[in-house]
């Protein structure tokens, strides 16, 4: 996927999660494509519980590949509002459309100053177009 | 360094993901692993193996020598073409590689070697080699492909020349001929593989493994990556040199005693070992898990068991199962309460016999 097929209105971490904005304070998490690309064929996604509270930067939710495990940490601190169960029978929706119905789970944001510290679709874009190199 | 095959720049056309495995640049996959593994249990699939090490052994005393360096017996091959499994041990019974052996003439055998090996491989077989006056050739002018599934060997036979046909198509398994390809490329083919499915491993002039394998792609063969390699050897049993056994492990905990000839009178490399560690009694044993809850079995994951703590040794997601199995190292006696420490989480998991896979299928039990 090249850099111009990320979808523009993303934030992202540099751990290669994705953030997508939404009404009301909720922000939507997933994994970019340029990871699910490097995991391979995703196997099984542990998510967390809804009504749990996360912190910016902390792992709350595992995805694993036939290759590998790899922490998935949230972009924002928060609640969990809702979590994508349809992916415990279809783990390979994060390979089909990372960055649609491949979400993982919602976060209602406590602290909207954090939306601030995530990298740009550009940033990200540049980021991963120098780990290629 | 990393070496590349002669295939590198094609796999790289077809878009495979590639990294290094032990020191070469391989395809990890073509796109989805799973659907590559598919392929080879339901079809056919090809894999780039050419990095794997090819030795010729020639000399008046090759079959000697073999007796000596070898744990398996090589006086099990009577024929020309058939090949043997065997163990190389070192004296303290500790497994050097492992590898297949095919007999070539009265006095030229061919050894098949792995590529992380190489090096230790090579120099401990010209070391032995030397009091036998074997002349030890590795063959870097070989690359090799192996086809495999249910489909593989009719899809290679199409495309041999139609006097080798017949030949071909009677090959008994683990046995090998040479026979002519497509634009009359000599081959070497093998009926052997790493997959648990039928099919050949074909070595090929390093010049003329390109066309081969666009001709098998022409035919309907899918590329594999060596990930898809690594589900299908699991789920067919089969053992990996440095996860599942290296230096430090003898065949009887590594689930080989099956590989080796206690024949009377040989004195091969180790034997001594084994016949001493056997006596006091094995205290490591392989045994296969099944996790029927979510998650993956990896290397290197402890594992709990009533008569001590033991290790994953490979482990992965079994796609024909659609869940985890691992072979394990564990205390000797363990056959049920197991529990494998998943990141923290204590999860249990069943001990069965392998193959986990057989034919495509689960094997019962699994």
């Amino acid at each position: 996927m090249s850099a111009s097929e990320i979808p523009g209105d993303l934030k992202f971490l540099k751990s290669h999660e994705w953030a997508r904005i939404e009404d009301n304070g909720l922000v939507r998490v997933g994994i970019s494509n340029h990871a699910q690309e490097a995991l391979g064929d995703l196997v099984y996604v542990e998510l967390p519980e809804v009504g749990a509270e996360v912190q910016a930067g902390n792992g709350v939710a595992t995805v694993e590949s036939v290759k590998a495990a790899s922490d998935i940490y949230s972009p924002v601190s928060g609640e969990i509002v809702e979590v994508n169960e349809s992916l415990a029978d279809k783990p390979e929706t994060i390979n089909e459309d990372a960055y649609g119905e491949g979400w993982l789970f919602v976060v209602k944001i406590s602290n909207k100053d954090e939306l601030a510290d995530l990298l740009s679709a550009d940033d990200y874009a540049e980021q991963i177009e120098n780990e290629d190199h | 360094m990393t070496q590349k095959t002669v295939l590198n720049a094609l796999h790289r056309e077809l878009g495979a993901r590639m990294v290094d495995f032990g020191g070469w640049d391989m395809p990890i996959n073509y796109g989805s692993q799973i659907e590559e593994h598919h392929a080879v249990r339901r079809d056919a699939g090809m894999f780039d193996v050419s990095h794997m090490t090819v030795v010729d052994l020639h000399g008046a005393r090759a079959r000697e020598f073999l007796r000596r360096l070898l744990a398996n017996s090589i006086d099990k091959l009577k024929v020309q073409g058939k090949a043997l499994y065997t163990c190389m041990l070192n004296e303290q019974g500790g497994v050097i590689d492992d590898l297949i052996v095919y007999l070539l003439g009265d006095e030229h055998f061919r050894l098949v070697v792995n590529a992380a090996t190489r090096e230790k491989d090579l120099a401990w077989i010209e070391q032995q080699a030397k009091s036998f006056g074997v002349v030890v050739k590795e063959r870097p002018d070989f690359a090799m492909i192996a086809v495999q599934g249910p489909n593989a060997r009719a899809k290679v036979i199409g495309l041999l020349h139609e006097v080798d046909r017949p030949r071909i198509e009677k090959l008994g398994r683990f046995a090998a001929a040479a026979g002519q390809g497509p634009h009359g490329i000599p081959l070497f083919i093998a009926r052997t593989g790493y997959t648990g499915e039928d099919g050949f491993e074909i070595m090929v002039p390093e010049d003329q493994a390109v066309a081969l394998w666009k001709e098998l792609a022409a035919v309907g063969v899918a590329a594999c990556g060596l990930g898809a390699r690594d589900t299908l050897r699991l789920e067919a049993g089969m053992n990996l040199y440095g996860q599942d056994m290296d230096e430090n492990v003898t065949p009887w905990e590594a689930s080989l005693a099956w590989t080796i000839a206690l024949d009377e009178g040989r004195d091969f490399i180790g034997r001594k070992a084994l016949e001493t560690q056997k006596a006091a009694g094995v205290q490591r044993t392989m045994v296969g898990l099944v996790m029927d809850e979510k998650g993956v079995l990896r290397h290197g994951q402890k594992v709990l068991t009533p008569q001590g703590e033991g290790e994953i040794l490979s482990g992965s997601f079994a796609p024909t199962l659609n869940k985890s199995v691992a072979f394990a190292r564990v205390p000797a006696g363990v056959t049920d309460n197991v529990r494998v420490d998943i990141r923290g989480r204590e999860v249990p998991v069943r001990v069965v016999k392998f193959p986990f896979v057989r034919d495509g299928k689960a094997c019962e039990g699994i």
